[in-house]
């Protein structure tokens, strides 16, 4: 087991080294010179110069990289180019309000894909099944933002069950805030539940055909207990793993779901970002995506392990 | 005479098995429905604003009409017929997605077969490189590198095909590795060809059924994709009839609680145009994996 975290850590510690490389190097393709971009033609020479020095934007590319990454781990993430003040007071409240979402978009979403996904395979080539598959299928096919229309047309628009913006009064009570997180959040689920549905068909079916099963029925265990016990157990072993997978698209989608409900989340700083070139931001912003994405996959491989323990020895040997 | 004879009888065994996956492709229904969805969009595509009822860009005076009058799906703030633009909203996406499935595929092919074959250290480093690369998702790739470089459609089909690579280089690398070490690549090695020779006449005939589901399935990403970068501002560029835009035009007015129609169709021609695509890929997967 020792071993096993060792290099998956080792492993996560290279991605995020060539991940910071890439976020940087993305950042500085944005043309121009970031002093003039920022303070306009008419600034004199002086002045960009002192704001270039200021920002760390001087000398080569591998020094300046290197500063970033000095004020990085020194918890410095800089200041963003357009409002002149710290990313991460900008970055923070950004990051909590895209967990919200992000939280009560799985929420809703994995105990029905889940649960979908296994009434489809033990109803596996009848019409529930073809129906379960078939839309799962389509709805993660389809654009955040075109089922979000969808989505408030029909509640916003035509029922008028909810708000048709993401966010809340300030100062409103948990209840209202989730009211109004439901329509984006229930976009983002959309996307997801095709993924985590498919996923838990697959494995159940697996467990269903294995041999262990077969033993359960013949040992005269109740269906009930078979398919808590047996069943289940080793079918929801792969869905863990994609669920972690699926954090990264949920990122990807956050961006278009918070553009179109105007919500103050990650994805539309960094949309924000890219749009004014403020690369401090941008480039921040990039990093923070990566490391969620890594931590996610990073626990779901651990918590895979430790359930799984034939992937724990079968490293260590 | 004797050496040809089997040689004919492969080729023909080949021709069957060819045929047979034809008519088992025929009788999916997944497939059928899926192709007959794509070859609408396809066809409103090609021809077209010549058959749309209305000019897409022709403004008039009735604006935002209710849709199922005189206009069938009602008209836009600017009082431009909502489905001649639907309808003509097809050409974009048909022309950027799938030039940069093209791309994507052709180069992802190239790393995967490269990667696959050779192993040891090229396919390590690339192999960490691609998982560094994969830990974004691609609308931050692309709405960075498309800020960087100019919003243009020949940006748009480049950064969309060059993100596909490594994605698609996965596939074909573990399809590689499992052809790699079988008799007739050994053959072609013994009789001395160069490895350009075996990745690219021996394996890759072999590797084409996961490399056409790959492409359809990236094509039903690659429309994902166009649509919400198009919606974010970053490809066709007003008056163009397309679908994300006219979303992206007109969605301010949903908030007034009317004028849903304006936003409601180019999203529905999203919607089917993608679950088409993915209905071929899924038909051909059935199909082609057995």
């Amino acid at each position: 087991m020792g071993r096993f975290l060792l290099k998956r850590f080792g492993l996560a510690i290279v991605t995020l080294v060539l991940l910071s490389i890439i976020a940087f190097a993305a950042a500085q393709l944005l043309p121009g010179n970031v002093g003039r971009n920022v303070l306009g033609g008419f600034a004199t020479q002086q002045s960009v110069d002192l704001f270039n020095h200021q920002h760390g934007v001087y000398g080569p590319v591998y020094s300046q990289y290197g500063r970033w990454i000095g004020h990085l781990l020194h918890g410095n993430l800089g200041t963003s180019l357009e409002y002149n003040v710290p990313v991460s007071g900008l970055i923070g409240p950004a990051l909590r309000n895209s967990f919200k979402l992000a939280l009560l978009a799985f929420i809703l979403c994995i105990p029905v894909s889940i649960v979908g996904g296994v009434i489809a395979a033990l109803r596996q080539g009848r019409p529930t099944d073809r129906i379960i598959t078939v839309s799962g299928l389509s709805l993660t096919a389809v654009p955040e933002f075109v089922t979000a229309i969808v989505l408030i047309v029909v509640f916003g628009v035509a029922l008028k069950w909810l708000p048709v913006t993401a966010q809340a009064p300030p100062g409103s009570s948990v209840f209202v805030q989730v009211k109004y997180l439901l329509l984006p959040a229930l976009a983002l689920t959309m996307v997801l539940f095709g993924y985590i549905a498919r996923m838990a068909r697959a494995g159940t079916i697996e467990a269903l055909d294995a041999d262990y099963t077969r033993t359960a029925v013949l040992k005269g265990l109740s269906k009930r207990t078979v398919l808590r016990k047996h069943v289940l157990r080793n079918a929801l072993l792969p869905t863990i793993a994609v669920v972690a997978t699926q954090v990264g698209y949920l990122i990807g989608g956050l961006i278009v779901i918070e553009k179109l409900f105007n919500y103050p989340g990650i994805g539309l700083r960094i949309y924000t970002a890219a749009q004014n070139k403020d690369f401090t931001m941008l480039e921040t912003g990039v990093l923070i995506v990566g490391i969620v994405y890594l931590v996610a996959t990073l626990i779901a491989d651990l918590l895979y392990s430790l359930l799984n323990p034939r992937i724990r020895y079968g490293a260590a040997e | 005479m004797t050496a040809i004879a089997p040689a004919i009888a492969q080729r023909s065994e080949v021709s069957v098995a060819r045929r047979e996956r034809l008519r088992a492709l025929v009788r999916s229904k997944t497939f059928v429905v899926g192709v007959l969805i794509v070859g609408w969009w396809v066809f409103w595509a090609v021809v077209g604003s010549s058959l749309t009822p209305h000019d897409p860009l022709d403004q008039t005076s009735s604006v935002l009409a209710r849709p199922f009058g005189h206009y069938w799906l009602g008209t836009d703030t600017l009082g431009r017929d909502v489905l001649s633009r639907v309808l003509a909203g097809a050409t974009g996406v048909l022309k950027v997605a799938p030039l940069a499935t093209v791309l994507g595929i052709a180069g992802g092919t190239v790393i995967g077969l490269v990667t696959g074959y050779f192993r040891g250290i090229v396919d390590d480093s690339i192999s960490r490189l691609i998982d560094a690369v994969l830990a974004l998702p691609l609308i931050v790739i692309a709405v960075t590198a498309i800020v960087a470089l100019g919003t243009s459609l020949g940006t748009l089909i480049v950064v969309i095909g060059v993100v596909f690579m490594p994605i698609v280089s996965r596939t074909v690398r573990a399809a590689v590795l499992a052809e790699r070490d079988l008799d007739y690549v050994q053959a072609a090695k013994l009789r001395g060809e160069h490895a350009p020779y075996v990745m690219f006449v021996e394996i890759l005939p072999n590797i084409v059924a996961p490399i056409v589901v790959e492409a359809t399935v990236r094509l039903g990403y690659a429309i994902f994709t166009v649509a919400g970068l198009t919606f974010l501002g970053f490809g066709l560029q007003p008056p163009a009839p397309d679908w994300g835009l006219q979303i992206a035009e007109n969605y301010a007015l949903l908030a007034g609680g009317s004028y849903w129609w304006t936003v409601l169709f180019p999203g529905l021609a999203i919607a089917t145009l993608v679950i088409g695509v993915n209905l071929i890929a899924d038909g051909l997967q059935q199909v082609l994996d057995r």
